[in-house]
């Protein structure tokens, strides 16, 4: 029998507010333990929440990218249960009313737009942490998390692979870059991520026995445990035996799953409308301003940059990772260079080099830059080594590549004595090699090209070795 | 002339402040006289800061001299019940799990009074939590009725009511979720008001049923009721239930006001039938008011028969949900080693008491998915109902007259084991805490061995100036002048 797949994913979004959902405390990563807290974030008797109007604004933005339903009034809900970070002793989210329904996350595979489609959008709040710490019994809990807004953006079932779920991931990470609604930082947890994962017979309409896969806190993470999770299934079924429907973690350093140790009990959270926030009625036009405001969403970029700039598939969904990068990489072509050196030279030279791709835009070599030396590469001028070496200076001092070339005599050397020179002196360095490439080991032509680059000092151009050092063994 | 009506009244002393006739530290020593003397006895009170009262008095004092600006309560000796954050002074909710606790911040309803020149003496009994419906169910201490040590001040703000008819302050705030104002200022002898859900802001008020909280000033007269709400009310930004209204203006004086008004009576329940000492006062009371130009008319609210069942059943899960807090985690005393869930059990165990267990257990029980019925879905569809048909009625009458309470004051220990005898306590009230609506409590008259009987009158939504006129009208022509017999009471007159 062959079996499907179908991959649930929740998504957690922490929005980029600089204050919580429902207090002003500062919302930055790594403060001292419970130094951004306050009453109502952590629970004091008499705290009440008021609602963040930007937490609102960057969902609504997120549910529109998305192409959610966004609802005009949605209402927040209690869920209670009993945690040692969770300071109310319950969290307020979203659950009968939430903020959106509908929409899709969207990818680009083999040429095309390709929507996953989602259950749900909404509004809630993050919980605090709980840290443990080696030698100690109890476990602290730290509050500076707490009220931290996030979106949860709940997929459908899809029939998907492994690989194309986590890159459904990747693809709400870049999204949320792009719209400026959250930095997408999985490391600390600024994007999360919970799978569940069943199989079915192919051809089946009825969902298996789901588990639930946690710590998933890498898109690599999120794609090894879905496969081995899928292996795992599959061997079960193909035995005869019945998937158990559990939580499991994932342990990275094993590189499988592991039944949760949690106490899994039937969840009761006893919803019910928070009556301390009000129905959340969006402002009139609201919705339409999201959608107006929507700068081109990156699948569509990735698509476009595809099909205008014939760049490879994998080339086009690096470039527009970060949309900085993707400006960056048009507004290279429109100063004229070739999009086809572009792309490369952006993701090989330039990404390596920013600590972060959303800096693109202040790379100290601008988008024009990059252009006027892709050109001069273009025509021969500079070879790829001394590109390179033009480029690395460009980074230092900020000046134009020509302009350095010149300076540095760092320009290509064109034929001439010099290097005919430079060929002969190679081949008399070594007459061993020299003999058995006349005798017709073409292998070491390589070998010579390369001796000659590094007597030329990296300025000769490939091609021009080789016709110098063809002449010089036909002689 | 209204001086002399109210001869005790906060309004009365604060213009004898204003005036000079009386300083404010005079006015406060003489509540933390009479606290001294009557209060071992009373057992109002929680906890009394007479240092800082004094201080606060003498600021009052000192602003006077300079010819500044005072507030409007400038001097006012004031209580509170103990489940409004105060700073500088524990706020218990009269629990063990709250015991010495003190916010780190003030209520906006006390911080505005006290910005208006009020002076905090320090926090008054209640039931456990508020819930309760005698202050019977504090884990704290006893407090007795100033009319008769052997019966209740009611409750939840049991030790507020019994404040201000001792005359141990001058006015004093309670909160009331389903009648925790209005029925023990019924059995005080005193004014409870219940503002309309959303006036004055909740934000310091420790949460019992969050939907139909609110704090509401209990005092000797109708005017001093206007006169408080009108300095706590309004938005505030951080209760997000609160309302951007300007605070209802003091009633007018006149007996104008009531002419043409239409009045439903609604004198019965099947549930809680009133004695016959009630019933007789109602019907004395709506004479009253005919004789002032109102016409009376007997309604019947079918709604009322849900609604004690819908008030208990989502109070008890707003409760459920709003006790989580006290995990053991922060508050309680603190659990032994072991795992959490383990130190939830023994702290809850041991930090709360009978009533509040009970409705925790109710509470989280009518949410649980596992009972089924989805009950609190069913209670919020009663309620709904219920606010509609008061929404209807409210198109034929301006007022709804009713018992505040079945009887006068029962003794101590009546219900101590059936708690629903407790409950039916709150069925004149929990309806106007169902649908939001301002509602008011004032003596009507004297029932059996002379204690006081205490009539509603429940306006529509947002109608608390309406509401506080018809009573000041009622209250001038049918003045409550009596006061407990307690050592000393004539004598606080300086």
């Amino acid at each position: 029998m062959t079996w499907e797949t179908v991959i649930g994913l929740e998504m957690h979004v922490q929005l980029a507010t600089s204050s919580k959902i429902f207090c002003a405390c500062a919302t930055r990563f790594g403060a001292a333990p419970n130094s951004q807290i306050c009453p109502v974030c952590s629970g004091l008797p008499g705290a009440l929440p008021s609602l963040n109007r930007r937490a609102v604004e960057l969902a609504v933005r997120l549910a529109t990218a998305l192409g959610c339903r966004v609802h005009s009034r949605s209402g927040f809900a209690r869920k209670g249960y009993f945690y040692p970070d969770l300071p109310r002793g319950y969290q307020i989210t979203q659950f009968r009313h939430p903020l959106a329904e509908g929409g899709a996350i969207t990818l680009v595979k083999d040429r095309e737009l390709l929507g996953l489609p989602l259950e749900r959008v909404h509004l809630e709040e993050d919980a605090g942490k709980s840290v443990r710490r080696p030698g100690d019994e109890r476990a602290l809990v730290d509050l500076n998390r707490a009220g931290v807004p996030l979106v949860e953006v709940v997929g459908r079932p899809w029939v998907v692979s492994p690989a194309l779920a986590a890159r459904a991931l990747r693809a709400l990470r870049r999204l949320v870059r792009t719209l400026g609604v959250s930095d997408g930082n999985l490391e600390q947890g600024s994007l999360r991520c919970d799978a569940n994962i069943s199989l079915r017979p192919r051809g089946s309409e009825a969902l298996g026995h789901k588990v639930e896969l946690k710590n998933l806190n890498s898109f690599r993470f999120v794609e090894r445990a879905l496969r081995h999770e899928q292996e795992r299934q599959v061997r079960l079924l193909q035995a005869g035996r019945t998937v158990a429907q559990e939580t499991r973690l994932w342990d990275p350093r094993a590189g499988q799953t592991a039944p949760s140790r949690r106490k899994e009990e039937a969840p009761e959270y006893r919803y019910f409308p928070e009556p301390d926030l009000p129905t959340l009625a969006l402002p009139s036009g609201a919705r339409d301003r999201a959608l107006a405001s929507l700068p081109e969403l990156p699948a569509a970029r990735e698509l476009r940059m595809i099909r205008d700039h014939d760049l490879r598939p994998d080339d086009a969904h690096a470039l527009t990772a970060a949309p900085e990068v993707a400006a960056y990489f048009e507004q290279a072509v429109a100063a004229g260079a070739p999009a086809l050196r572009v792309a490369p030279w952006i993701l090989n030279e330039l990404l390596p080099r920013l600590e972060d791709p959303g800096r693109a835009g202040e790379a100290p070599v601008a988008p024009a830059g990059l252009a006027e030396l892709l050109a001069l590469l273009a025509d021969g001028r500079l070879t790829t080594p001394l590109a390179r070496r033009v480029w690395a200076r460009m980074w230092e001092t900020g000046e134009g590549a020509a302009h350095i070339a010149r300076a540095e005599d760092l320009f290509a050397a064109r034929g001439g004595d010099a290097l005919a020179a430079q060929v002969c002196q190679a081949l008399a360095a070594a007459p061993k090699q020299a003999a058995e490439l006349r005798a017709g080991k073409q292998k070491l032509l390589g070998f010579f090209i390369g001796e000659v680059m590094k007597l030329s000092g990296g300025k000769a151009e490939p091609r021009e070795i080789r016709r110098l050092l063809r002449e010089e063994l036909e002689r | 002339m209204r001086q002399d009506q109210h001869p005790m009244d906060a309004t009365a002393r604060i213009r004898q402040i204003r005036r000079r006739e009386l300083s404010a530290r005079e006015l406060v020593q003489v509540s933390l006289q009479r606290i001294r003397s009557l209060d071992p006895q009373l057992g109002a009170f929680l906890s009394v800061d007479p240092e800082g009262a004094l201080a606060a008095a003498d600021e009052v004092d000192r602003r006077l001299d300079r010819g500044e600006e005072v507030g409007p309560l400038a001097g006012m000796p004031l209580a509170v019940k103990d489940n409004l954050a105060t700073p500088g002074l524990p706020t218990t909710c009269a629990s063990r799990m709250l015991q010495g606790w003190c916010a780190p911040y003030e209520a906006t309803a006390v911080a505005r009074l006290r910005a208006a020149g009020a002076v905090l003496l320090g926090k008054t009994n209640m039931d456990e939590f508020a819930m309760g419906s005698s202050t019977e169910w504090s884990a704290l201490g006893v407090t007795r009725n100033p009319w008769d040590p052997t019966r209740v001040p009611g409750g939840s703000s049991g030790g507020s009511a019994a404040a201000v008819a001792a005359g141990l302050c001058a006015a004093a705030l309670g909160s009331d979720t389903g009648g925790s104002v209005r029925q023990p200022a019924a059995y005080c002898g005193v004014v409870g008001l219940r503002p309309s859900y959303g006036r004055v802001s909740r934000h310091g008020l420790v949460a019992f049923a969050s939907s139909m909280d609110q704090v509401g000033p209990v005092t000797r007269s109708v005017r001093d009721a206007a006169l408080l709400l009108s300095v706590m009310a309004g938005r505030d930004p951080r209760d997000s239930t609160s309302l951007d209204l300007s605070p209802p203006a003091a009633p007018e004086e006149g007996r104008g006001l009531a002419r043409g008004l239409r009045l439903g009576l609604l004198a019965d329940s099947a549930e809680a039938a009133p004695s016959a000492e009630m019933s007789a006062a109602l019907t004395r009371a709506a004479g009253t008011l005919e004789q002032l130009g109102c016409r009376v008319e007997p309604v019947q609210l079918p709604g009322m028969d849900m609604a004690l069942s819908s008030y208990y059943l989502l109070g008890a899960a707003e409760a459920s949900s709003n006790l989580s807090r006290y995990d053991g985690a922060r508050y309680g005393s603190p659990a032994g080693a072991g795992p959490f869930l383990d130190g939830v059990r023994e702290v809850r165990g041991g930090g709360f008491g009978p009533e509040v267990k009970r409705r925790i257990l109710l509470g989280a029980h009518a949410l649980s998915a596992g009972a089924g019925r989805d009950l609190h879905g069913r209670a919020m569809a009663a309620r709904a109902l219920l606010t509609a048909e008061l929404r209807d009625m409210f198109e034929r009458f301006d007022l709804l007259l009713s018992p505040t309470a079945p009887d006068i004051a029962f003794v101590a220990g009546a219900h101590r084991d059936a708690p629903l005898g407790m409950y039916l306590n709150d069925t004149y009230t929990v309806a106007a805490s169902l649908a939001g609506l301002p509602a008011i409590s004032l003596p009507c008259g004297q029932g059996a061995q002379g204690l006081p009987l205490g009539m509603q009158l429940t306006a529509p939504r947002l109608a608390d100036e309406a509401l506080l006129a018809l009573a000041a009208a009622y209250e001038q022509a049918a003045p409550f002048p009596t006061l407990p017999d307690l050592a000393g009471q004539q004598e606080v007159r300086p």
